[in-house]
């Protein structure tokens, strides 16, 4: 696996098929914990992390497990067990000897077994055949694509908080609109790819 | 106006919940009061992903629909045997399981569909609406209306999933169910964007039409 493969796996997975913006993976936390800068950088933080993780377990588990009994059409329900003990677990673990990043991710952590982005991108790298690292990258990748577009989406909506608009946008459809503006520019993204 | 005696309706539902009551007002809030899509904003990674097309949405309503119901019925039936602890868990296990019966019929019946539906189906799993139904309602309720609850949630869920299908095949591709209407669409409203800004302006109307119902029936007890 060549440095460049690995750059152009990079740049599709967070610019060109950016996971929130053009494949619609992970829409529930990116509405919902995006009101504030701080609390998006964290969420994304948390996702890179569980996504890797996740990404990694999942292929072992699809590799040396499911192939060989011959039981692959159970990978959804392997998967999403494999990524709610998985968080279970890093939580228990983070709580125990990484209190610090604990306090920052704790409270993002449950969320994330039920983000379709963790259990999507799963599924993608088996659907693609990825290779062990490839895997990984591609979690990781998603994961900043991810953070990248819940980011900015949370500094847009920080601003808005004083524009005025009509009442019966108040709350969800305003922010709905701001994501359909924002995804319109990463339409721009769309044609990008190396190799 | 027809928004005002829907209202009233509901009010008079919720006043006496005998049985006949209970499954209209079940069925009314999974339909209009409590849509999952326009009123809970639940599932918005499906909504958004799949209804490119009216065949689609359509497609991915049922099937969840088909999910919902299912798996309400068998978490409701299983409801005092499941330790608290662990619900959350064991209620997953359940959705995966269905999940999976319906996406293989998917591929086995209709594979044409399930190749454009594509990931979005094994992604039924973490739709926020079952695993909300399931905690709200059916570990809660009999078997019966658990199965009620999931029948309207589930048509909820695919009448917005139409309109918003209807809406972006007509306006993106110029078309009706794969049959052209109009010479040309713009094909930015078949875009990711235009889903974003498609289900805003939905959610939009909905929130003013509510608005509108609601100042109506002050204005009038007012009066």
């Amino acid at each position: 696996m060549s440095f460049f493969s690995l750059f152009s796996l990079a740049l599709t997975a967070i610019l060109a098929e950016n996971f929130v913006l053009v494949k619609f993976l992970g829409i529930c936390p990116f509405l919902g914990v995006s009101k504030k800068t701080d609390t998006a950088v964290g969420m994304g933080m948390a996702v890179v992390f569980v996504m890797g993780l996740a990404s990694m377990v999942t292929w072992l588990v699809n590799e040396y497990f499911l192939i060989p009994l011959d039981l692959a059409y159970m990978q959804t329900v392997v998967f999403i067990l494999v990524i709610a003990a998985l968080v279970q677990f890093v939580e228990l673990f983070l709580k125990k000897f990484v209190p610090a990043l604990y306090t920052a991710l704790g409270i993002y952590l449950p969320l994330i077994t039920t983000n379709c982005a963790v259990l999507g991108a799963a599924l993608i790298n088996v659907q693609n055949g990825y290779t062990f690292i490839q895997s990984i990258a591609f979690g990781v990748f998603s994961g900043l694509g991810f953070t990248l577009a819940i980011v900015l989406f949370a500094s847009v909506r920080e601003r808005l908080e004083f524009a005025k608009f009509p009442k019966a946008f108040a709350g969800f459809p305003q922010a709905l609109v701001t994501a359909g503006l924002i995804a319109m520019a990463f339409m721009g993204f769309s044609g990008l790819s190396i190799g | 106006m027809a928004e005002n005696t829907k209202v009233q309706t509901k009010t008079e539902a919720e006043a006496k919940p005998k049985n006949s009551g209970k499954v209209k007002e079940i069925f009314l809030n999974g339909l209009i009061f409590q849509n999952p899509i326009l009123v809970l904003f639940l599932g918005m990674c499906a909504t958004l992903a799949v209804t490119t097309s009216l065949t689609n949405g359509i497609g991915m309503g049922l099937s969840t629909t088909a999910v919902l119901i299912c798996s309400n019925v068998v978490i409701s039936l299983l409801r005092k045997v499941i330790p608290k602890e662990v619900r959350i868990a064991c209620y997953v296990v359940v959705i995966a399981a269905f999940v999976t019966i319906v996406d293989l019929m998917l591929q086995a019946y209709v594979p044409a569909l399930s190749e454009s539906l594509g990931l979005f189906i094994q992604l039924i799993v973490v739709n926020c609406i079952i695993l909300g139904r399931a905690e709200a309602f059916a570990s809660k309720n009999g078997p019966f209306y658990a199965a009620v609850d999931g029948l309207s949630m589930g048509l909820g869920f695919t009448l917005a999933l139409c309109a918003m299908g209807f809406i972006r095949e007509l306006l993106g591709n110029g078309a009706i169910l794969g049959h052209q209407v109009l010479p040309q669409g713009a094909s930015m409203i078949a875009a990711p964007a235009g889903g974003f800004i498609v289900l805003g302006l939905l959610v939009a109307l909905t929130q003013y039409l509510k608005t509108r119902a609601a100042d109506k029936k002050k204005g009038g007890n007012q009066a």
